[in-house]
Protein backbone atom coordinates (compact mmCIF):
# COMPACT_ATOMS: atom_id res chain seq x y z
CA UNK A 1 0.00 0.00 0.00
CA UNK A 2 1.22 3.26 -0.68
CA UNK A 3 0.78 5.94 1.79
CA UNK A 4 -0.83 8.97 0.21
CA UNK A 5 0.36 12.41 0.31
CA UNK A 6 -1.99 15.11 1.62
CA UNK A 7 -3.11 17.28 -0.10
CA UNK A 8 -5.84 19.83 0.96
CA UNK A 9 -8.60 18.49 -1.04
CA UNK A 10 -8.01 15.28 0.89
CA UNK A 11 -7.81 16.94 3.89
CA UNK A 12 -11.70 18.39 3.36
CA UNK A 13 -10.01 21.44 2.94
CA UNK A 14 -8.97 24.25 0.17
CA UNK A 15 -6.50 27.09 -0.08
CA UNK A 16 -8.26 30.85 -1.44
CA UNK A 17 -6.62 30.86 -4.48
CA UNK A 18 -5.92 34.76 -3.85
CA UNK A 19 -4.14 34.82 -0.50
CA UNK A 20 -3.26 30.93 0.17
CA UNK A 21 -5.05 30.79 3.32
CA UNK A 22 -6.18 27.29 3.85
CA UNK A 23 -9.71 26.66 4.98
CA UNK A 24 -11.77 23.69 6.06
CA UNK A 25 -14.88 22.41 4.11
CA UNK A 26 -16.77 22.46 7.69
CA UNK A 27 -16.15 26.24 8.17
CA UNK A 28 -16.91 26.90 4.59
CA UNK A 29 -20.53 25.28 5.38
CA UNK A 30 -20.80 26.69 8.84
CA UNK A 31 -20.19 30.34 7.74
CA UNK A 32 -19.47 31.20 3.85
CA UNK A 33 -17.64 30.59 0.68
CA UNK A 34 -15.82 33.29 0.80
CA UNK A 35 -12.02 33.26 2.56
CA UNK A 36 -11.73 34.38 6.22
CA UNK A 37 -8.37 36.15 4.89
CA UNK A 38 -9.08 38.30 1.99
CA UNK A 39 -12.56 37.66 1.26
CA UNK A 40 -12.18 35.54 -2.21
CA UNK A 41 -14.64 33.61 -3.51
CA UNK A 42 -13.14 30.09 -2.35
CA UNK A 43 -13.23 26.75 -4.19
CA UNK A 44 -10.98 23.87 -4.17
CA UNK A 45 -10.50 23.53 -8.17
CA UNK A 46 -11.19 26.32 -10.66
CA UNK A 47 -14.86 25.64 -11.28
CA UNK A 48 -14.97 23.92 -15.11
CA UNK A 49 -11.36 24.19 -15.51
CA UNK A 50 -10.77 21.65 -18.44
CA UNK A 51 -14.41 22.69 -20.28
CA UNK A 52 -13.49 26.80 -20.04
CA UNK A 53 -9.72 25.71 -21.15
CA UNK A 54 -10.71 24.20 -23.88
CA UNK A 55 -13.19 26.45 -25.34
CA UNK A 56 -10.83 29.35 -25.33
CA UNK A 57 -8.11 26.98 -26.86
CA UNK A 58 -10.46 26.83 -29.60
CA UNK A 59 -10.92 30.57 -30.07
CA UNK A 60 -7.42 30.85 -29.93
CA UNK A 61 -6.81 28.63 -32.34
CA UNK A 62 -9.81 30.39 -34.90
CA UNK A 63 -8.25 33.88 -34.15
CA UNK A 64 -4.83 32.40 -35.12
CA UNK A 65 -5.38 31.85 -38.94
CA UNK A 66 -5.97 35.44 -39.61
CA UNK A 67 -3.60 36.65 -37.02
CA UNK A 68 -1.03 35.08 -39.27
CA UNK A 69 -2.53 35.74 -42.99
CA UNK A 70 -3.71 39.44 -42.57
CA UNK A 71 -1.30 42.24 -42.64
CA UNK A 72 -0.62 43.71 -39.25
CA UNK A 73 1.08 47.08 -40.48
CA UNK A 74 1.99 48.97 -43.43
CA UNK A 75 5.17 51.28 -43.66
CA UNK A 76 4.48 54.17 -46.42
CA UNK A 77 8.12 55.59 -47.04
CA UNK A 78 9.24 58.24 -50.23
CA UNK A 79 5.77 56.45 -51.94
CA UNK A 80 6.82 52.81 -51.79
CA UNK A 81 4.59 50.59 -49.52
CA UNK A 82 5.51 47.40 -47.66
CA UNK A 83 3.05 45.40 -45.74
CA UNK A 84 3.83 43.05 -43.21
CA UNK A 85 2.11 39.73 -41.58
CA UNK A 86 3.73 38.73 -38.74
CA UNK A 87 5.70 36.30 -40.10
CA UNK A 88 6.82 38.92 -43.04
CA UNK A 89 8.24 41.66 -40.22
CA UNK A 90 10.63 38.52 -38.90
CA UNK A 91 11.77 37.54 -42.51
CA UNK A 92 12.20 41.59 -42.92
CA UNK A 93 14.63 42.11 -39.40
CA UNK A 94 16.77 38.63 -40.93
CA UNK A 95 17.33 40.05 -43.93
CA UNK A 96 18.34 43.21 -42.32
CA UNK A 97 20.66 41.96 -40.60
CA UNK A 98 19.39 42.03 -37.69
CA UNK A 99 19.37 38.33 -36.00
CA UNK A 100 19.03 38.83 -32.46
CA UNK A 101 16.03 40.85 -32.49
CA UNK A 102 14.49 38.52 -35.59
CA UNK A 103 14.60 35.22 -33.16
CA UNK A 104 13.52 37.34 -30.32
CA UNK A 105 10.07 38.24 -32.15
CA UNK A 106 9.74 35.05 -33.94
CA UNK A 107 10.20 33.26 -30.64
CA UNK A 108 7.81 35.56 -29.16
CA UNK A 109 5.25 36.50 -31.80
CA UNK A 110 5.43 32.65 -34.03
CA UNK A 111 6.56 30.08 -31.94
CA UNK A 112 5.27 30.99 -28.36
CA UNK A 113 1.45 30.95 -29.36
CA UNK A 114 1.16 28.39 -30.76
CA UNK A 115 3.31 26.21 -28.63
CA UNK A 116 0.78 27.84 -25.86
CA UNK A 117 -2.07 26.33 -28.01
CA UNK A 118 -0.27 23.19 -28.17
CA UNK A 119 0.87 22.70 -24.64
CA UNK A 120 -2.32 23.72 -23.02
CA UNK A 121 -4.04 21.32 -25.04
CA UNK A 122 -1.62 18.35 -24.25
CA UNK A 123 -2.48 19.36 -20.55
CA UNK A 124 -6.23 19.14 -20.90
CA UNK A 125 -6.06 16.33 -22.74
CA UNK A 126 -3.76 14.42 -20.37
CA UNK A 127 -5.93 15.07 -17.13
CA UNK A 128 -9.16 14.02 -19.46
CA UNK A 129 -7.66 10.67 -20.29
CA UNK A 130 -6.58 10.34 -17.16
CA UNK A 131 -2.77 9.71 -17.78
CA UNK A 132 -0.83 9.25 -14.88
CA UNK A 133 2.96 9.80 -15.86
CA UNK A 134 5.45 12.84 -16.05
CA UNK A 135 3.31 14.51 -13.28
CA UNK A 136 5.71 17.06 -12.31
CA UNK A 137 6.85 17.22 -16.15
CA UNK A 138 3.35 18.47 -17.01
CA UNK A 139 3.48 20.73 -13.77
CA UNK A 140 7.05 22.28 -14.74
CA UNK A 141 5.22 22.35 -18.21
CA UNK A 142 2.16 24.95 -17.11
CA UNK A 143 4.56 27.14 -15.39
CA UNK A 144 6.37 27.37 -18.05
CA UNK A 145 3.45 28.17 -20.40
CA UNK A 146 1.87 30.67 -18.17
CA UNK A 147 5.06 32.33 -17.72
CA UNK A 148 5.89 33.25 -21.88
CA UNK A 149 2.48 33.97 -22.85
CA UNK A 150 2.44 37.15 -21.75
CA UNK A 151 5.51 38.18 -23.91
CA UNK A 152 3.79 37.85 -27.28
CA UNK A 153 2.43 41.42 -27.11
CA UNK A 154 5.93 42.43 -28.36
CA UNK A 155 4.60 42.87 -31.58
CA UNK A 156 1.99 44.48 -30.23
CA UNK A 157 3.54 47.04 -28.44
CA UNK A 158 6.12 47.81 -31.79
CA UNK A 159 3.23 48.60 -33.58
CA UNK A 160 1.75 50.63 -31.52
CA UNK A 161 5.13 52.88 -30.86
CA UNK A 162 5.51 52.79 -34.67
CA UNK A 163 1.92 54.04 -35.97
CA UNK A 164 2.41 56.79 -33.36
CA UNK A 165 5.64 57.75 -34.14
CA UNK A 166 5.82 57.43 -37.88
CA UNK A 167 3.56 60.19 -39.85
CA UNK A 168 5.51 62.26 -41.62
CA UNK A 169 2.88 62.36 -44.12
CA UNK A 170 4.49 62.84 -47.51
CA UNK A 171 7.90 60.81 -46.12
CA UNK A 172 6.89 58.53 -44.06
CA UNK A 173 3.42 56.93 -42.39
CA UNK A 174 2.84 53.59 -40.47
CA UNK A 175 -0.63 52.64 -40.43
CA UNK A 176 -1.87 48.99 -38.67
CA UNK A 177 -3.40 46.35 -40.47
CA UNK A 178 -6.62 44.11 -39.00
CA UNK A 179 -3.73 41.13 -38.44
CA UNK A 180 -2.98 43.03 -35.57
CA UNK A 181 -6.27 42.67 -34.02
CA UNK A 182 -6.16 38.45 -34.46
CA UNK A 183 -2.85 38.63 -33.51
CA UNK A 184 -3.85 40.43 -29.74
CA UNK A 185 -7.01 38.49 -29.98
CA UNK A 186 -4.79 35.48 -29.65
CA UNK A 187 -2.39 36.53 -26.83
CA UNK A 188 -5.53 37.55 -24.58
CA UNK A 189 -7.39 34.36 -25.42
CA UNK A 190 -4.63 32.17 -24.74
CA UNK A 191 -3.70 33.84 -21.49
CA UNK A 192 -7.33 33.69 -20.14
CA UNK A 193 -6.44 29.52 -21.41
CA UNK A 194 -4.04 29.46 -19.06
CA UNK A 195 -5.30 31.10 -16.02
CA UNK A 196 -8.25 29.19 -16.52
CA UNK A 197 -6.62 25.51 -16.41
CA UNK A 198 -6.12 24.13 -12.81
CA UNK A 199 -2.57 22.60 -12.78
CA UNK A 200 -4.09 20.48 -9.72
CA UNK A 201 -6.16 18.67 -11.87
CA UNK A 202 -3.11 17.09 -13.38
CA UNK A 203 -2.20 15.25 -9.49
CA UNK A 204 -5.39 14.66 -9.03
CA UNK A 205 -5.10 12.24 -11.68
CA UNK A 206 -2.48 10.38 -9.68
CA UNK A 207 -5.01 10.30 -6.36
CA UNK A 208 -7.60 8.59 -8.12
CA UNK A 209 -5.56 5.95 -9.63
CA UNK A 210 -4.35 5.87 -5.81
CA UNK A 211 -7.45 4.72 -4.43
CA UNK A 212 -8.46 2.23 -7.04
CA UNK A 213 -5.32 0.41 -6.44
CA UNK B 1 -2.35 7.43 7.34
CA UNK B 2 -0.66 8.86 10.60
CA UNK B 3 0.41 12.46 10.18
CA UNK B 4 -2.59 12.65 7.33
CA UNK B 5 -4.97 12.34 10.07
CA UNK B 6 -3.02 14.63 12.85
CA UNK B 7 -2.76 17.42 10.54
CA UNK B 8 -6.46 16.93 9.10
CA UNK B 9 -7.51 17.08 13.11
CA UNK B 10 -6.04 20.20 13.28
CA UNK B 11 -7.33 22.17 10.59
CA UNK B 12 -10.41 20.97 11.12
CA UNK B 13 -10.53 22.34 14.38
CA UNK B 14 -9.61 25.65 13.80
CA UNK B 15 -11.42 26.27 10.60
CA UNK B 16 -8.70 27.25 8.97
CA UNK B 17 -4.92 27.59 9.62
CA UNK B 18 -1.66 29.18 8.92
CA UNK B 19 0.30 27.25 10.19
CA UNK B 20 0.01 24.89 6.84
CA UNK B 21 -0.28 25.85 3.07
CA UNK B 22 -0.92 23.79 -0.01
CA UNK B 23 0.60 24.28 -2.62
CA UNK B 24 -1.26 25.93 -5.12
CA UNK B 25 0.02 24.33 -8.39
CA UNK B 26 -0.63 20.68 -6.98
CA UNK B 27 -2.57 21.43 -3.43
CA UNK B 28 0.05 19.39 -1.80
CA UNK B 29 0.07 19.99 2.01
CA UNK B 30 2.94 21.25 3.84
CA UNK B 31 3.90 22.32 6.74
CA UNK B 32 4.84 26.56 7.53
CA UNK B 33 8.82 26.53 8.79
CA UNK B 34 10.53 29.16 9.82
CA UNK B 35 13.01 29.94 7.39
CA UNK B 36 15.91 32.62 7.31
CA UNK B 37 15.39 35.90 5.87
CA UNK B 38 16.25 35.67 1.90
CA UNK B 39 14.86 32.21 1.73
CA UNK B 40 12.36 29.98 -0.21
CA UNK B 41 10.20 27.34 -0.27
CA UNK B 42 9.15 25.50 -3.12
CA UNK B 43 6.78 22.35 -3.09
CA UNK B 44 8.37 19.20 -2.66
CA UNK B 45 6.33 17.83 -5.67
CA UNK B 46 5.72 20.05 -8.03
CA UNK B 47 8.56 22.12 -7.15
CA UNK B 48 6.41 25.31 -7.32
CA UNK B 49 6.87 28.46 -5.09
CA UNK B 50 5.52 28.19 -1.90
CA UNK B 51 6.73 31.21 0.53
CA UNK B 52 9.37 33.45 0.42
CA UNK B 53 10.96 35.67 3.50
CA UNK B 54 12.99 38.52 3.26
CA UNK B 55 14.41 40.93 5.89
CA UNK B 56 12.22 44.11 6.07
CA UNK B 57 9.85 42.90 3.26
CA UNK B 58 6.92 45.25 3.46
CA UNK B 59 9.07 47.98 4.21
CA UNK B 60 11.24 47.48 1.35
CA UNK B 61 8.56 46.91 -1.07
CA UNK B 62 7.23 50.59 -0.28
CA UNK B 63 10.60 51.84 -0.99
CA UNK B 64 10.90 50.40 -4.23
CA UNK B 65 7.00 50.86 -5.08
CA UNK B 66 7.41 54.93 -4.57
CA UNK B 67 10.53 55.03 -6.45
CA UNK B 68 8.64 52.99 -9.54
CA UNK B 69 5.77 55.35 -9.13
CA UNK B 70 7.99 58.26 -9.22
CA UNK B 71 9.62 57.43 -12.38
CA UNK B 72 6.43 55.91 -13.74
CA UNK B 73 5.25 59.83 -13.43
CA UNK B 74 8.30 60.64 -15.28
CA UNK B 75 8.06 58.65 -17.89
CA UNK B 76 4.65 59.75 -18.81
CA UNK B 77 6.28 63.47 -18.95
CA UNK B 78 9.06 63.50 -22.07
CA UNK B 79 9.67 61.97 -25.28
CA UNK B 80 10.41 57.83 -25.27
CA UNK B 81 12.06 58.24 -28.80
CA UNK B 82 12.52 60.82 -31.53
CA UNK B 83 12.17 59.88 -35.18
CA UNK B 84 14.40 62.25 -37.67
CA UNK B 85 13.69 61.68 -41.61
CA UNK B 86 15.03 63.97 -44.37
CA UNK B 87 14.78 66.80 -42.10
CA UNK B 88 12.09 66.52 -39.82
CA UNK B 89 11.06 65.05 -36.55
CA UNK B 90 8.71 63.14 -34.70
CA UNK B 91 8.43 62.28 -30.89
CA UNK B 92 5.95 59.96 -29.22
CA UNK B 93 5.08 59.78 -25.38
CA UNK B 94 3.82 56.80 -23.81
CA UNK B 95 -0.08 57.06 -24.13
CA UNK B 96 0.72 57.70 -27.75
CA UNK B 97 0.31 54.43 -28.73
CA UNK B 98 -2.48 53.71 -27.43
CA UNK B 99 -4.17 57.01 -28.94
CA UNK B 100 -2.54 56.41 -32.28
CA UNK B 101 -4.34 52.86 -32.23
CA UNK B 102 -7.48 54.96 -31.29
CA UNK B 103 -7.23 57.13 -33.78
CA UNK B 104 -6.86 54.64 -36.97
CA UNK B 105 -10.17 53.18 -35.40
CA UNK B 106 -8.32 49.78 -33.71
CA UNK B 107 -10.26 50.80 -30.33
CA UNK B 108 -9.66 47.14 -29.47
CA UNK B 109 -6.34 47.34 -29.33
CA UNK B 110 -5.75 50.63 -28.31
CA UNK B 111 -7.61 50.20 -25.21
CA UNK B 112 -5.30 46.74 -24.79
CA UNK B 113 -1.97 48.93 -24.88
CA UNK B 114 -3.81 51.36 -22.44
CA UNK B 115 -4.18 48.80 -20.20
CA UNK B 116 -1.29 47.11 -20.39
CA UNK B 117 1.41 50.00 -20.21
CA UNK B 118 -0.67 52.71 -18.18
CA UNK B 119 -3.62 51.52 -16.26
CA UNK B 120 -2.62 48.03 -14.69
CA UNK B 121 1.21 49.68 -13.81
CA UNK B 122 -0.17 52.74 -12.92
CA UNK B 123 -2.79 50.79 -10.66
CA UNK B 124 -0.19 48.05 -9.37
CA UNK B 125 1.96 51.05 -7.62
CA UNK B 126 -0.87 52.62 -6.43
CA UNK B 127 -2.61 49.59 -4.38
CA UNK B 128 1.40 48.59 -3.05
CA UNK B 129 1.67 51.75 -1.47
CA UNK B 130 -1.91 52.33 -0.34
CA UNK B 131 -1.46 49.31 1.16
CA UNK B 132 1.96 49.44 2.33
CA UNK B 133 2.10 53.23 3.36
CA UNK B 134 -0.74 53.02 6.01
CA UNK B 135 1.37 50.33 7.72
CA UNK B 136 4.20 51.82 7.76
CA UNK B 137 2.54 54.54 9.42
CA UNK B 138 0.93 52.27 12.23
CA UNK B 139 -2.32 52.89 10.49
CA UNK B 140 -4.71 49.37 9.24
CA UNK B 141 -5.39 50.55 5.30
CA UNK B 142 -8.66 50.75 4.39
CA UNK B 143 -10.59 47.68 2.28
CA UNK B 144 -7.14 45.70 2.09
CA UNK B 145 -8.56 42.88 1.01
CA UNK B 146 -10.20 44.63 -1.85
CA UNK B 147 -7.01 45.71 -2.61
CA UNK B 148 -4.96 42.63 -2.69
CA UNK B 149 -7.22 40.79 -4.50
CA UNK B 150 -7.26 43.65 -7.33
CA UNK B 151 -3.26 43.62 -7.03
CA UNK B 152 -3.24 39.74 -7.62
CA UNK B 153 -5.64 39.75 -11.05
CA UNK B 154 -4.01 43.02 -12.12
CA UNK B 155 -0.36 41.15 -12.15
CA UNK B 156 -0.30 39.44 -15.37
CA UNK B 157 -2.15 42.57 -17.25
CA UNK B 158 1.01 45.03 -16.68
CA UNK B 159 3.04 44.90 -19.30
CA UNK B 160 5.80 47.39 -18.87
CA UNK B 161 8.78 45.09 -19.19
CA UNK B 162 7.66 44.04 -22.47
CA UNK B 163 6.43 46.96 -23.82
CA UNK B 164 10.23 47.50 -23.41
CA UNK B 165 10.78 44.75 -25.54
CA UNK B 166 8.31 46.37 -27.78
CA UNK B 167 10.12 49.88 -27.78
CA UNK B 168 13.81 47.96 -28.43
CA UNK B 169 12.24 46.14 -31.50
CA UNK B 170 10.60 49.47 -33.13
CA UNK B 171 13.82 51.34 -32.26
CA UNK B 172 16.05 48.42 -34.47
CA UNK B 173 12.97 48.55 -37.30
CA UNK B 174 13.41 52.35 -37.33
CA UNK B 175 16.94 52.58 -37.28
CA UNK B 176 17.37 51.13 -40.95
CA UNK B 177 15.97 54.41 -43.02
CA UNK B 178 15.85 57.07 -39.86
CA UNK B 179 17.73 58.25 -37.21
CA UNK B 180 15.85 57.13 -33.80
CA UNK B 181 17.15 58.89 -30.90
CA UNK B 182 16.02 57.76 -26.89
CA UNK B 183 14.11 60.02 -25.18
CA UNK B 184 14.23 60.62 -21.12
CA UNK B 185 11.06 58.93 -20.88
CA UNK B 186 12.81 55.74 -22.31
CA UNK B 187 15.06 56.34 -19.33
CA UNK B 188 12.41 56.61 -16.80
CA UNK B 189 10.47 53.79 -18.06
CA UNK B 190 12.93 51.55 -17.84
CA UNK B 191 14.19 52.29 -14.26
CA UNK B 192 10.39 52.43 -13.18
CA UNK B 193 10.23 48.80 -14.35
CA UNK B 194 13.49 47.89 -12.40
CA UNK B 195 11.67 49.20 -9.53
CA UNK B 196 8.76 47.34 -9.75
CA UNK B 197 10.17 43.91 -10.98
CA UNK B 198 12.54 44.82 -7.20
CA UNK B 199 8.90 45.89 -5.31
CA UNK B 200 7.40 42.15 -5.93
CA UNK B 201 10.35 40.06 -5.49
CA UNK B 202 10.78 41.61 -2.13
CA UNK B 203 7.20 41.63 -1.05
CA UNK B 204 6.23 38.56 1.39
CA UNK B 205 2.35 38.14 0.66
CA UNK B 206 2.20 36.48 4.65
CA UNK B 207 4.23 39.45 6.10
CA UNK B 208 0.73 41.86 4.84
CA UNK B 209 -1.12 39.14 6.43
CA UNK B 210 0.67 39.26 9.84
CA UNK B 211 1.05 42.71 9.72
CA UNK B 212 -2.59 43.70 9.49
CA UNK B 213 -3.01 41.30 12.45
CA UNK B 214 -0.68 43.53 14.60
CA UNK B 215 -1.87 46.44 13.83
CA UNK B 216 -5.96 45.22 14.41
CA UNK B 217 -4.94 43.77 17.80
Amino acid sequence: MTVLAPTAQSMNAMSCHICGLLVSTDYITAHSAHCPRCDARLHSRKPNSLNRTLALLIAAAIFYVPANIYPVLTLVSFGKATTNTIMGGVIELAQGGQWTIAVIVFVASVLVPIFKIVALLFLVLSVRMKKTRALRQRSVLYRFTEFVGRWSMIDIFMISILIALVKLQSIATVTAGPGAIAFAAVVIITMFAAMAFDPRLIWDVSREEDDRN
Amino acid sequence: MGEGAAIENDVMAAGYTEALVACPECDLVHSVPEIEDGEQGHCIRCGSLLYVRHRNSLDRSLAFAITGLFFFILANMFPLLTFELDGQSQSNRLIDGAIAFMDAGYWELGLVVFVASIVAPLMVLIVLISVLLPMRLNIAPTNVKVQIRLLTHLKPWAMSEIFILGIIVAFVKLSDFADVSVGLSLVAFVLMVAAVVMAYMTLDDSAIWRRLKELKA
